[in-house]
């Protein structure tokens, strides 16, 4: 079953072409990575998917509804969740309450002035199971502004993953982090896809994290379309290599 | 967690009674009723622009529009429709609020320097209705010849026009519902999502939060509770004049706000009580009291960037 699907879009900025016509199917359950060098216009097209910007043509389908036309917040309540190149969370809230917004929300309480009763609770439940699973429950009381860029993005995530998303949407998750750090993510994003059974398009810079991580990976080069396979196929694949791979090793 | 709970309940009982035992402490230091009722009046305030500015990020430059409109709706009501106090009250605060809602969806678009100049301009929208409908609001000169009526419980009367000590229990009474209303809402899923908005309003929208929606329902609580205690305020003086609707008195909220700390919840009470206390004193002994209060406020500005009362907690902490 197709999730997410992308059809000719394209993004003008004045007279940069910044997508140029790109297609892409993501099946339900997949982990799928969009790779390309800098300047391919990665971030445009995650931005044209999570509704950050409105694409100039094409159409984009979520579980068989177009969404082209919908706000951020529509398609996130149709189940999309996203995280940033630069992470964005609440620095000067506990872990526990970063998560915790995200939670209430889902459970239809933004517009609660109180705690109906028996709530509390399940919120609770909730939340413990969240932090568990993303190795969180150390530092959940810690501000969410003074943790590593690691512990960060994985606070990020789990909030995206509170929404209880069929689309998870990862901008570089392991941008800017050591060696460490990104094994310790790389590996949270794999467990996660495996207990979830979440849809997860990620866009990922570096190639160790990517061919560990993806079933499928899409090939962008100066906003088109440039190959799209299995990381074996990606691999093996002369255009990428002269494009991309070739230029990096 | 545990300490800061206990720190947080020592907080409240010691600002409660200092609240409850003023009128009895505050003459044996030189100080006198109607100055703790401003204290408390403009604690309220700058307390309910606090709602905006340190609980939802958004700086309104434009809370004595409301501010005023409660005190003219107070006064009006009690000079020309029913001599009720409280039925002032509630007409004050009810069109401070609904002004405040109906302006809301205009401005809740905007950030930043861009929203507080607006606010300041509808501010200047409703001094200058004031300041020209002579024949209604008596204009420059403010509106006199009508006073604060006694309370009338049917079987009791409170006699808050003479007695200073009764009018300031009577504002201390609505001062402890409407603070505790906002301690109430902060504490809930609601006030949480506010405190999201402030911390990264993208996260928060890319949450699913109608971020905007979030906005205007805090401005309206806001100008609301700044509406009630500008009614308390014209209740306070028996009379409004045009200046409690202008733009420096939003900037003296701004300034009591920010002098006693916006991340705090009682910082902006402080703040209005220091700021009142040194207007009482120096206004007695110089014309140039401003100056005093401004060189004040540039030091705690920029050498306690969280007000007063965050000096006080780091010295609690270290």
């Amino acid at each position: 079953m197709k999730l997410l699907s992308v059809e000719s879009v394209s993004r003008h900025f004045g007279s940069l072409i910044a997508v140029d016509s790109v297609s892409m199917n993501v099946e339900a359950g997949e982990l799928r990575a969009i790779i390309g060098p800098n300047g391919a216009g990665k971030t445009t097209f995650f931005n044209l998917i999570s509704g950050m910007l409105p694409p100039t043509a094409g159409r984009i389908l979520f579980d068989g509804n177009d969404i082209t036309n919908l706000s951020a917040r529509q398609r996130v309540a149709l189940g999309m969740a996203r995280t940033f190149q630069i992470t964005e969370i609440f620095p000067e809230l506990s872990v526990r309450e970063n998560v915790r917004t995200p939670v209430e929300i889902a459970a239809g309480l933004r517009l609660f002035p109180f705690m109906p009763s028996g709530v509390e609770a399940k919120i609770r439940g909730r939340l413990d199971e969240l932090l568990t699973m993303g190795g969180l429950t150390k530092i959940a009381d810690r501000l969410a502004g003074e943790l590593s860029h690691g512990d960060q993005r994985s606070t990020e995530i789990m909030m995206a993953l509170a929404l209880k998303p069929r689309l998870l949407l990862l901008d570089e998750p392991t941008a800017g982090m050591g060696e460490e750090e990104t094994y310790a993510v790389t590996q949270l994003i794999r467990r996660l896809h495996k207990e979830t059974h979440i849809t997860v398009v990620l866009i990922e810079h570096d190639m160790r994290v990517v061919f560990r991580l993806a079933d499928r990976i899409t090939v962008l080069d100066q906003g088109k379309s440039l190959a799209e396979g299995t990381p074996s196929e990606i691999s093996a694949n002369a255009a990428v290599q002269a494009a991309y791979l070739g230029k990096a090793a | 967690m545990g300490a800061t709970d206990l720190r947080k309940q020592a907080t409240n009982a010691v600002v409660w009674l200092l609240l409850l035992g003023m009128p009895y402490w505050l003459p044996a230091i030189g100080g006198y009723a109607e100055l703790g009722t401003r204290v408390v009046v403009l604690g309220l305030a700058a307390m309910s622009l606090n709602f905006l500015l340190g609980y939802t990020g958004v700086l309104s430059f434009g809370h004595a529009a409301y501010f005023g409109l409660g005190a003219y709706g107070v006064a009006l009501t009690i000079r020309y429709l029913v001599p009720s106090t409280g039925i002032g009250i509630i007409v004050g605060v009810l069109i401070g609020t609904v002004a405040a809602a109906i302006i809301g969806p205009v401005i809740v678009r905007l950030r930043g320097v861009y929203f507080a100049m607006v606010t300041i301009a509808f501010g200047q929208v409703f001094y200058f209705i004031a300041f020209r409908w002579n024949s209604v609001t008596g204009g420059d000169d403010g509106l006199t010849g009508w006073t604060r009526a006694p309370l009338n419980f049917g079987f009791f009367r409170v006699d808050i026009e003479h007695n200073a000590t009764a009018f300031y229990y009577l504002v201390a009474a609505t001062f402890a519902i409407a603070v505790g209303a906002m301690a109430w809402l902060l504490r809930s899923p609601f006030g949480r999502m506010l405190i999201a908005i402030r911390e990264n309003e993208r996260r928060a929208r890319f949450l699913g939060l109608p971020v905007d929606q979030h906005i205007w329902m805090s401005w309206v609580i806001s100008c609301g509770l700044a509406s009630l205690a500008g009614a308390l305020y014209a209740l306070l003086n028996n009379f409004v004049d045009p200046r409690a609707l202008y733009w420096t008195q939003s900037g003296d909220f701004v300034i009591m706000t920010v002098l006693g700390g916006m991340r705090s919840f009682w910082g902006p009470l402080i703040g209005a009580a220091i700021f009142v206390v040194l207007q009482d004193y120096l206004s007695s002994q110089t014309e140039n009291w401003q100056w005093f209060v401004g060189l004040f406020f540039v030091l705690v500005v920029l050498f306690f960037p969280r007000g007063v009362l965050g000096i006080i907690r780091r010295k609690i902490q270290a």
